[in-house]
């Protein structure tokens, strides 16, 4: 369930920038990796408790988005997520070569006893973990609902939709994207955070990947892309069924889980592009995120 | 005084001279159409005008203020909306969402910006088709909500690049009643016609292009008599 809720979570979060804004991100690793290794290093190092180093790592994920953004939004559509990819890549490539912060060796974070809050750490039993990621899954959808009900909300659609039309409206372009990476980094951050407090330990195999960005991105498109409730949805029946064909087919041949789960996707995106949420709102007209 | 200034415009399109030092004047509350075969640059002037394309030489100033080079969305913040020749509805979005995108302009309060999207709505003959999904209109339609887009950002120059272009002749006169309407209210218009006597019927002024320059400038009459204008364009039967 808590990897329910934080697939989720970082899946609503993708959600808000190609879902609604339709910017498909494939670098959502690097805000993720960015707020595991701000707090981890902060509190292996200083001792600061993992709240406050989630928030340095969110104010660090939303400055890295400014960053990456402003050059990469100039590219459209294919190109821009192409981009995305290429960030990630540099850079998990810069943290595995940055041996001050572990390099390749990764992150052990200091096991604290007993259990406590402030330290973000709970041995005896993981229902701690479990409401906290139901609370950032919960907090995730409920920015999503904000930014949906609002001018905002109405401003990332018709740049999905077609960003000249939009700007002739007045809708400053470059702005709302980089508005729209910079909440989906920030709440990706600190699902980065979640995850190093949760298994206290991170390398950039774990948290950097290209694959967790894509991850990220078929639970969201699973359920429904540009919905509130999609990514949820993807997250409930995509984090199962890894877990299930991993412990069942992984280790006897090579990636037959991996298999299933491509055909998984072909099987959505060719009866059903809107996602499993559009089984339920009868429309195919949901997920018109390209 | 004029409204918009276009001054010496030029502009190249791959390696056509699509706007060659083009010049002419709008003022307040004026209807102007723009005329010309395929290719004489009426569309990259509206490109040129609302900041999607910036000129190589020329300044545009509107309402005494320079404009040229601009960005799209600033243009529009100042008081010019425009339509596309090619349709771009908001395909995923009701019809009242997309106009909805243009009234948040003036306002960031969804009922609000909601309220005047009705209205405009309303205005063009779109009311009853408000909660309909865009893709789910008639190209008359969509033309019609291309308009109400524009008009809910409360512009006072819009360009209008062909109305009646791609509709059904039964369309037509609709929209056109619509253009007067919207003429009448005071609102200053650019409109790029094919339809001949759309254009003569409707303009004050008519502006005639020809591969990128301006070849006649004054009111429909004039323009209709012109040697240039129908050699150039209207061709033989006009000759009358």
């Amino acid at each position: 369930m808590i990897m329910i809720f934080l697939y989720g979570a970082l899946a609503t979060a993708w959600n808000i920038i190609a879902g609604y804004c339709g910017q498909i991100s494939l670098g959502q690793a690097v805000f993720f990796g960015v707020g595991a290794y701000t707090s981890s290093l902060l509190f292996k190092l200083t001792g600061l408790t993992p709240w406050a180093g989630m928030i340095a790592g969110v104010s660090l994920a939303v400055i890295v988005s400014q960053m990456v953004g402003y050059p990469v939004f100039r590219l459209r559509g294919h190109y821009f997520a192409i981009a995305t990819i290429a960030v990630g890549e540099i850079m998990q490539a810069l943290i595995v070569n940055w041996d001050a912060i572990g390099g390749a060796r990764g992150v052990f974070l200091p096991i604290k006893r007993p259990d406590s809050f402030v330290n973000f750490q709970f041995h005896q039993s993981k229902a701690f973990y479990y409401y906290i990621a139901l609370g950032f899954l919960l907090l995730a959808l409920g920015v999503t609902r904000l930014i949906e009900r609002s001018r905002r909300g109405y401003f990332f659609r018709a740049i999905r939709e077609d960003q000249d039309a939009a700007a002739a409206l007045g809708v400053n372009v470059a702005r709302e994207k980089l508005r729209a990476l910079a909440i989906s980094a920030a709440l990706t951050a600190m699902g980065g955070t979640f995850y190093a407090q949760y298994l206290l330990f991170i390398d950039p195999e774990s948290v950097f990947p290209l694959s967790l960005s894509i991850l990220i991105c078929l639970v969201a498109v699973l359920g429904g892309v540009g919905t509130l409730w999609g990514p949820v949805l993807g997250a409930a029946v995509l984090v199962p069924l890894q877990e299930g064909t991993r412990v069942m087919l992984g280790g006897t041949g090579k990636a037959l889980d991996l298999l299933i789960y491509g055909a998984l996707i072909v099987a959505i995106s060719v009866f059903q592009p809107g996602g499993l949420m559009a089984l339920f709102t009868g429309s195919r007209t949901a997920g018109s995120a390209r | 005084m004029s409204l918009l200034s276009v001054a010496a415009v030029t502009k190249h399109n791959g390696g056509v001279m699509a706007n060659r030092e083009i010049s002419f004047d709008v003022a307040p509350g004026e209807l102007v159409g723009v005329i010309g075969p395929n290719g004489a640059g009426k569309s990259t002037l509206f490109d040129v005008i609302t900041g999607f394309q910036r000129p190589e030489a020329g300044r545009i100033r509107f309402d005494g203020r320079d404009v040229t080079g601009l960005r799209p969305d600033r243009i529009s913040h100042l008081g010019v909306a425009r339509t596309f020749q090619k349709l771009r509805p908001f395909a995923g979005m009701t019809v009242i969402e997309n106009v909805m995108v243009g009234a948040f302009q003036k306002t960031s309060d969804v009922a609000a910006a909601r309220a005047t999207a009705q209205g405009v709505l309303d205005a063009v003959g779109l009311g009853e088709r408000a909660e309909t999904h865009a893709r789910g209109l008639s190209t008359g339609q969509r033309k019609r909500l291309e308009l109400a887009r524009a008009l809910a950002t409360r512009p006072r120059l819009l360009l209008l690049d062909e109305v009646t272009g791609g509709v059904d002749q039964a369309t037509v006169p609709g929209l056109i009643r619509l253009v007067r309407e919207l003429h009448a209210t005071g609102l200053a218009l650019i409109v790029i016609e094919h339809n001949m006597r759309v254009i003569m019927d409707i303009s004050q002024r008519v502006v005639a292009l020809q591969l990128g320059q301006v070849i006649a400038d004054g009111p429909p009459a004039e323009i209709m008599r012109d040697r240039r204008v129908i050699d150039a364009y209207l061709g033989e039967t006009w000759k009358a």
